[in-house]
């Protein structure tokens, strides 16, 4: 049985005015794991990791933090420490006092507070940095600050609220990286919450999907690429092209389908499939390829609407007859002359292997 | 034709009209008050030039005066309960339209700064009559009420401004690092918010220390200071101990309005800091 550090049970928050921001959530996070909660703005997924934090409390449900049900409990009184979004280093402290703020109640000797703090400078290479004010910080810096303030209480878990998202790019994935890195040698676990996919899926053992307040998936980045659940997960982790299909014959594991401009092509099965039956069929951009000569197989030939070149990868969108949305195609460029002209009289073959795609129950 | 400052080229202003207007403008506001200091050291009880010698015996005369002593006291009282009273109601006001929204809010701050725009003598007689319908007698206690009406306004104001970028995120996190709520207070929301506080009790004694209609209104046995010095201008002699009075009550304004800003300031300082 899976040590879990948190349980999420039948986790209910509404608020006035009827909306519910999480519904009905249910899921366990495991010690030491790098968690992830990811979704759209307004999914929930701040309101959930407010509930963990104590600063908001659930309408229905419990909250299990190391055993102990905790849904009631205030922030001040649980094992868990946040870093938030803006930060919020205390800007009438100095570095040093923002990160011994909360060992007040551990009545250190002056040593030993001098001690810790110097240690967790240290953590965040920020050496020789006790006396500086918030404001004489860059937003790296401070983040950073945050981070140590919140891990010298040695938390059983450590909630982090976008704390990337106020970085530019290039410290952001610096960030990213030192981020894992410290998790892995605190071995705290991480909560954390993002609405960056790239970042989630970079970072995280497992994670979260929500969306509308629902947890839509839970499971590790690959899994929740490559074999989503449902539309909506599928939709926003990454680029996907659906294709409304109604099932033909179904033989052993494999299964014939029939949708508008692909006619009849083969997939995957999954369980409980029938004659007649209506799902959506799904395809990452990645995994199609243009040709000009027509293939044997499992193809559809269409004319390049548009193309985006990337440097590394290109982006077609591809008109497929009878198909009322482009299919989108993101071909590697693999040498340096594009092999695929964006000749719009000339039609290309879009092909694929039929392993690749993935059926999605409505 | 003067001839034009770098500043003035760098506005756009070849000619140098802004500085002389606004020279002007300051030399309009403020001359007026410059003669109230000037003339409480000439030695003469007529308020006229040319002036006759140096003298402080006015000084000596007003702060031998009894009558005037008790009114300065009277002032002080009244200032100092109706600036921390309005300063209390204006904090609650400050803290619960900055940190919440609620119907009809926009009508209820309206409310609370309207006695900024009503002429002070309606006020004045409104309350005079509430007083008299109440049977609540007259003195320094209904003159307190009407300054507390008057300095809340004000003190909503300062601290409205004070508290609108407070970032809530950083009480939260006290509490997330283990301090209850009024732990949190003392250690984090006090400190931030201490400038505004003293600012708006400098305001609002200010603004209750030179009031004069509520007071005459208001008034019972006991007159402040600016009903007092009102009442002696009916008598030539004491005018030159007025001008005394009010050249150091003048002084005195003007460190503390500076005070008030100055700390107002380096609050908002930091608490960009916080914010940013």
């Amino acid at each position: 049985m899976a040590d879990n550090i948190i349980r999420i049970e039948n986790v209910t928050k509404q608020f006035a005015g009827g909306v519910k921001a999480v519904d009905s959530a249910n899921f366990n996070i495991e010690r030491g794991e790098f968690f992830s909660l990811l979704g759209p703005s307004g999914c929930g997924k701040t309101t959930l990791l407010r509930m963990i934090a104590g600063f908001e409390f659930p309408t229905d449900g419990e909250i299990y933090i190391d055993g102990q049900a905790s849904a009631l409990i205030p922030s001040y009184k649980r094992p868990t420490n946040m870093v938030f979004q803006s930060y919020a280093i205390f800007p009438h402290l100095n570095v040093f006092d923002n990160i011994a703020y909360g060992l007040r109640k551990d009545r250190l000797s002056r040593r030993e507070l001098k001690r810790r703090v110097d240690e967790a400078l240290a953590m965040i290479h920020l050496e020789g940095f006790g006396a500086r004010r918030g404001d004489q910080l860059s937003g790296g810096q401070r983040q950073r600050v945050a981070l140590a303030r919140a891990l010298i209480k040695r938390p059983k878990v450590l909630l982090l609220d976008e704390p990337l998202g106020a970085l530019d790019k290039k410290l952001r994935e610096e960030m990213q990286i030192e981020l894992r890195e410290l998790q892995k040698n605190v071995g705290i676990t991480f909560v954390f919450v993002t609405h960056d996919q790239e970042e989630a899926l970079s970072m995280s053992d497992r994670i979260a999907v929500m969306g509308k307040g629902v947890v839509l998936q839970i499971a590790p980045p690959k899994e929740l690429y490559e074999a989503p659940n449902s539309v909506e997960v599928a939709t926003f982790i990454g680029n996907i092209n659906l294709i409304d299909a109604t099932v033909r014959s179904v033989a052993g594991n494999e299964v014939t389908l029939d949708g508008p401009g692909f006619g009849q092509f083969r997939a995957p099965a999954i369980d409980g499939l029938k004659t007649g039956q209506k799902l959506t069929a799904a395809i990452r951009p990645e995994k199609l390829s243009l040709t000009a000569s027509r293939p044997g197989a499992n193809y559809v030939e269409g004319t390049i609407k548009a193309s985006a070149y990337l440097g590394d990868r290109s982006h077609h969108h591809v008109h497929v007859k009878g198909r009322p949305t482009p299919v989108a195609v993101a071909a590697q460029n693999m040498d340096r002359s594009m092999t695929i002209g964006i000749d719009p009289s000339k039609p290309v073959y879009v092909t694929w292997d039929p392993r690749s795609l993935i059926l999605l129950k409505s | 034709m003067t001839k034009p400052t770098r500043a003035a080229k760098r506005m756009g202003d070849p000619g140098g009209f802004l500085a002389i207007f606004a020279l002007a403008y300051l030399l309009f506001l403020y001359v007026p008050v410059l003669f109230l200091p000037v003339f409480s050291f000439n030695d003469s009880i007529f308020v006229t030039f040319p002036l006759k010698g140096f003298t402080t015996k006015w000084y000596e005369q007003a702060f031998a005066d009894q009558d005037m002593l008790r009114a300065l006291t009277a002032s002080l009282q009244v200032g100092a309960i109706a600036s921390v009273t309005a300063t209390i109601l204006g904090l609650l006001g400050a803290k619960a339209v900055t940190r919440y929204r609620m119907p009809g809010q926009n009508v209820v701050t309206g409310l609370i700064m309207m006695p900024l725009f009503i002429p002070e003598i309606m006020l004045g007689i409104a309350l005079l009559i509430l007083v008299n319908t109440l049977f609540i007698p007259l003195g320094l206690f209904t003159i307190t009420i009407g300054h507390i009406m008057l300095c809340t306004p004000f003190a909503m104001a300062v601290l409205t401004s004070r508290l609108d970028g407070f970032d809530k995120s950083l009480e939260e996190a006290s509490m997330d690092l283990g301090e209850s709520p009024w732990m949190t207070f003392w250690r984090v929301t006090f400190p931030l918010v201490a400038p505004g506080i003293i600012s708006s009790m400098l305001l609002s004694f200010i603004v209750s220390f030179d009031e004069f209609l509520l007071s005459f209104f208001l008034q019972g046995q006991q007159p402040t200071l600016p009903v007092y010095i009102w009442s002696q201008l009916r008598f030539p002699n004491k005018l030159p101990g007025v001008l005394a009075l009010g050249a150091v009550i003048l002084i005195v304004s003007c460190i503390l309005v500076v005070i008030a800003e100055w700390v107002r300031q380096i609050g908002t300082d930091e608490r960009k800091v916080g914010v940013a």
